[in-house]
C-alpha cells in the first residue's frame, strides 16, 4: 500500500492505481471530472483532459513537482505522491480553458436533447463553464447518418471521447463503427453508413457522456426528471437481466443499465431487454433506484445530499474565497 | 569551414553505391564495433560523446538508450523515424536520398548496442522515392555481410524493414508512429509507460530520428571523447540545418554547434545574406514549431551577448525573448513578409494535422485558424487578439503530445514580438491588402 495526497487528504491505496481511483477512494468533490475515461473499458482514458491535476511532488523519492499538468486518470500513482486538483488555481483555470474548447462546437441544444438532465457535459460546463461565449464561427456541422433502428448518431454533440468505440470493441465481436478522418472533422462514424447491428450495440448509449447516442425508442419521449426509475430484473439468458426501468405511472418509457455513483454503468444489458420489453409484466419490480447525482435528473427523487467535502486552500496558493 | 562529420564524403561520385561508399572509409564503425567492443562499451561510448538528439527536443542520445526496459523476455526494436515532416526542416531527407549508407551503419551499430534483433525505418509517405534507394542500401549491406544472420561472423544477427507512412504529421510523434507502424490510426499514445517499456508491439523500443542515428558510426569511428569536444558545452558535435526563406543560398549545411547565428545567415559558406539585398526581419530557427525570433533577438540574445546555433543559446531567455533549435528547419524572413501571414499559414497547417483525439488540440488548433483568417483578411478586432494569446495559452501544455504545444508556440510568439503587425492588420486592413498583395480592398 502506497500513500497520496489529494487536496490535502491523504488516502492509502494499491500500487498501480491512477490518481483518479485514488480520489474516487476519497469521494465528494476532490475527484476530477471525467468526460473520457470509463473504468470498466480497457483503454479509455487520456483524451478529453478534463480531469487535468497539477502533481506538485512526484513521490516520497523524486520530490520535484511534474513539469505539466497530468491527466489524472492515466497516470499512476507513487508512494509520497502529492497532488492539488480544486486547491491549484492553475488547474481550474486549465479546466475552464477545456470547457471552453469542448463546448465552443457543440450545438447546446440541450432543450431539445433528449441527454440533458444526465449530461456529463452539462454538469461540467455547470460546474467549469464560463458564462458567455467567446467565438463568432459557425458550429461545426455533420451529415447526418442512420445508423440503425434503435441509436440515433447525432454527431453534432459528440465530444470525442471514444467510449462508445471501446465499447464495440470490447464488448461486440465485430465493431461496425469507429473513428474516420482527423482534426476537428474527426467523426464517429460506420464504414460507407452501415448500419450497427449486433446484440450489445445499446451500451453505446450509456457510455456516451452527452447526447450524441441516444435511444431511438424513447426519442422525444419525455424529460428524464419526469421519470421514476425504478430497479428491475428479468430472467435473460444473454445478459445479467439487471436494469433500471424508467416509468411514468404504469409505463415503462426506457430500459437502461444500472449506473453506480461515479455514472459508469454496473452490468452491461443486451439489446433486447434494452429496447423491445417495454411491457411491465416482462420484468419483476425490484423497488425505486436511488440515483445520486448533482444534477437536474436528482430533482424529484428527495434524495439525501451527501455532506460535501470541506476543501482546504493551501496558504498563498488561493485567495481567500467570501 | 572544414570538420564535417556526416557530409565528409557527400561529394564522391557514386557514395550512394556500397563499394564506392565502403571504399572511401564506410562501415569501419559496424567492424569495430561488433568486432572489438561490447554492446556497453558501445553505449557508453555514445553517452561520453554527448549527442543530443537530432528530431527537435535535443535529449540525450545515450540517456534515451539508458532507459530502455533490458528485461531479457521480450525482443527490443529500434525504430528510425524518418518521417520528417515539419515545416522548414529537410535535412533528413537530404541525408537519406545521398547517403544512405550512413544511416544504415548507424542502425547497425546502434541495434548493436541496443541488443536489438529487427529495426525499422519509418518513413514518411511523401518520401516514395527514398524507399527503393534505402531498400537498395539494404540489400547491398546484405550482400556484403552486413545485415543478416551472422553479421561479419561474429554472430550478431539484424533485419532492417522499411515502412512507409501516409504521410501524416502526427506519425512523426514517437507513439503516434509506432501505432501507425503497428496498422492502426496514427493517435498518440498516453504516456506513461514510455515506448521504452512498452513501445511496438508493447515491447520496450527506441525512436530515434534519422540525423542522431546517422551520427552514431562517425561516433564510434572517432570515440565519443574526440566527439564531444566538437561543438560547445552541452552541444557537442555538428548539426545539419536545412535553410530556406528569404536568403540567397538556401539549402543542407552542416555547421558545428556554436556557429554565431549572424555568421550563418550572412557568411558566404552558408546561406550567403538575405536574398535581394532586402533587410533581415524574422527568422524561425528550428522548425515551424519552435517560437519566432525578430532579427535583434536572433541575432544576440536579449542580455547583448552574441547568439550562438546551440541548444542553450537558443534557449536563452525562455519564451519571452528565445526560442529552441528544434530540429534545424531554419525559416528567414525578410522585411517584406508578413508576419500575420505565415502565422496563419502555420495554424492553418496544424489544424489540418492535428489527430483529433484530445479537445484542446481539435478544436484550439481550429479556432485558432478562424480567427488568424478574420485577422488577415481584414475582419479581425482588437479583441481577437488577446483572444488567440488565451487560446494558445490554454493549449500550450494541456495536449497529449507535444502537437499542441507546437501549434500554440507560434502565434503566441508572433503576436509577442510582432503584436504591431496584428494591429495594423485590425486597424488599416483595406492599406494591408494592397501593400502585401497589390490588391484593391474589395470590401
Amino acid at each position: 500500500m502506497i500513500k497520496v495526497t489529494i487536496d490535502n487528504v491523504t488516502v492509502e491505496t494499491e500500487e498501480g492505481t491512477t490518481i483518479l481511483q485514488a480520489a474516487r477512494k476519497i469521494g465528494g468533490k476532490i475527484i476530477p471530472p471525467a468526460m473520457c475515461y470509463y473504468s470498466k473499458l480497457k483503454g479509455s482514458g487520456g483524451k478529453c483532459r478534463t480531469c487535468l491535476v497539477k502533481v506538485s511532488q512526484s513521490s516520497t523519492k523524486d520530490p520535484r513537482p511534474m513539469p505539466k499538468l497530468v491527466a489524472s486518470c492515466s497516470t499512476p500513482v507513487q508512494d509520497g505522491m502529492v497532488v492539488q486538483n480544486l486547491t491549484s488555481p492553475e488547474v481550474i483555470e486549465a479546466r475552464k480553458g477545456i470547457v471552453e474548447f469542448l463546448l465552443i462546437n457543440h450545438p447546446l441544444d440541450c432543450p431539445v436533447c433528449d441527454q440533458a438532465g444526465e449530461c456529463d457535459l452539462q454538469d461540467l460546463s455547470f460546474g467549469f463553464g464560463m458564462a458567455e461565449t467567446a467565438t463568432e464561427e459557425e458550429r461545426r456541422e455533420f451529415p447526418v447518418i442512420d445508423i440503425g433502428d434503435y441509436i440515433k448518431l447525432h454527431m453534432n454533440r459528440c465530444i470525442l471521447c471514444y467510449r462508445c468505440v471501446y465499447v464495440a470493441d470490447q464488448l461486440t465481436d465485430k465493431r461496425l463503427h469507429g473513428v474516420l478522418y482527423r482534426g476537428d472533422v474527426t467523426e464517429i462514424s460506420t464504414f460507407i453508413s452501415k448500419g450497427i447491428e449486433n446484440d450489445f450495440s445499446g451500451n453505446m448509449i450509456d457510455v456516451c457522456p452527452v447526447g450524441a447516442l441516444t435511444d431511438k425508442t424513447f426519442r422525444f419521449k419525455s424529460r428524464v426528471w419526469f421519470l421514476k426509475p425504478m430497479n428491475v430484473h428479468r430472467d435473460c439468458p444473454k445478459c445479467s437481466g439487471k436494469a433500471v426501468a424508467w416509468m411514468f405511472g404504469n409505463e415503462i418509457y426506457r430500459i437502461t443499465a444500472r449506473k453506480d455513483k461515479y455514472g459508469e454503468v454496473e452490468d452491461f444489458i443486451c439489446n433486447e431487454c434494452r429496447f423491445d420489453k417495454k411491457n411491465p409484466a416482462d420484468w419483476v419490480i425490484e423497488g425505486p433506484r436511488h440515483i445520486i447525482r448533482q444534477s437536474v435528473i436528482s430533482a424529484n427523487h428527495y434524495e439525501k445530499e451527501e455532506k460535501p467535502s470541506v476543501i482546504k486552500p493551501i496558504e498563498g496558493t488561493m485567495e481567500k474565497q467570501k | 569551414m572544414g570538420g564535417k562529420i556526416l557530409l565528409a564524403n557527400m561529394d564522391v561520385p557514386g557514395i550512394r553505391d556500397f563499394d564506392v561508399y565502403h571504399a572511401s572509409g564506410g562501415y569501419k564503425s559496424v567492424e569495430k564495433a561488433l568486432r572489438d567492443m561490447t554492446p556497453a562499451q558501445v553505449a557508453a561510448e555514445v553517452t561520453r560523446s554527448g549527442l543530443r538528439g537530432r528530431g527537435g527536443a535535443g535529449f540525450p542520445t545515450g540517456l534515451k538508450w539508458s532507459f530502455l526496459d533490458k528485461k531479457p523476455d521480450k525482443p527490443r526494436f529500434l525504430v528510425c523515424n524518418a518521417d520528417e515532416s515539419e515545416p522548414g526542416t529537410f535535412k533528413d531527407r537530404y541525408l537519406m536520398q545521398h547517403l544512405p549508407h550512413l544511416l544504415i551503419e548507424g542502425l547497425i551499430v546502434s541495434s548493436y548496442a541496443l541488443g536489438v534483433k529487427s529495426c525499422y525505418i519509418y518513413i514518411r509517405g511523401e518520401f516514395k522515392y527514398l524507399v527503393g534507394i534505402l531498400e537498395k542500401a539494404i540489400r547491398e549491406a546484405h550482400l556484403h555481410g552486413f545485415l543478416g544472420e551472422n553479421i561479419l561472423g561474429t554472430g550478431f544477427g539484424l533485419q532492417i524493414y522499411v515502412h512507409p507512412g501516409a504521410g501524416a504529421y502526427i506519425c512523426g510523434e514517437e507513439t503516434a508512429l509506432l501505432e501507425s507502424l503497428e496498422g492502426k490510426r496514427g493517435n498518440p499514445r498516453i504516456k506513461p509507460p514510455f515506448p521504452a517499456f512498452k513501445g511496438l508491439y508493447g515491447c520496450p523500443t527506441v525512436v530515434n530520428n534519422v540525423e542522431t542515428l546517422a551520427t552514431i558510426g562517425p561516433i564510434i569511428n572517432m570515440g565519443g571523447e574526440a566527439y564531444s569536444k566538437i561543438g560547445k558545452g552541452k552541444s557537442t558535435g555538428t548539426k545539419l540545418i536545412s535553410a530556406c526563406g528569404n536568403i540567397n543560398k538556401p539549402g543542407v549545411y552542416e555547421i558545428e554547434m556554436g556557429l554565431p547565428v549572424k555568421d550563418f545567415i550572412y557568411g558566404d559558406a552558408y546561406c550567403g545574406g538575405i536574398a535581394n539585398d532586402k533587410k533581415l526581419k524574422a527568422v524561425i530557427p528550428g522548425g515551424s514549431s519552435v517560437p519566432i525570433l525578430p532579427a535583434d533577438l536572433i541575432v544576440n540574445t536579449a542580455s547583448g551577448v552574441q547568439r550562438l546555433m546551440t541548444f542553450e543559446s537558443m534557449a536563452d531567455g525562455d519564451f519571452i525573448s528565445g526560442t529552441m533549435l528544434g530540429s534545424g528547419g531554419f525559416i528567414v524572413f525578410d522585411e517584406d513578409a508578413c508576419i500575420v501571414r505565415n502565422t496563419w499559414n502555420l495554424t492553418r497547417f496544424y489544424r489540418h494535422e492535428s489527430c483529433g483525439q484530445c479537445s484542446p488540440c481539435r478544436e484550439g488548433t481550429g479556432w485558432m485558424e478562424n480567427v488568424l483568417h478574420r485577422i488577415e483578411h481584414g475582419q479581425g478586432k482588437m479583441s481577437d487578439i488577446d483572444l488567440l494569446v488565451r487560446i494558445a495559452k490554454n493549449i500550450e501544455g494541456t495536449t497529449i503530445c507535444p502537437l499542441g504545444d507546437a501549434a500554440a508556440w507560434p502565434v503566441a510568439s508572433a503576436i509577442r514580438h510582432f503584436r504591431h503587425e496584428f494591429e495594423e492588420h485590425v486597424l488599416h486592413p483595406a492599406e494591408v491588402l494592397e501593400k502585401e498583395r497589390g490588391l484593391q480592398a474589395v470590401y
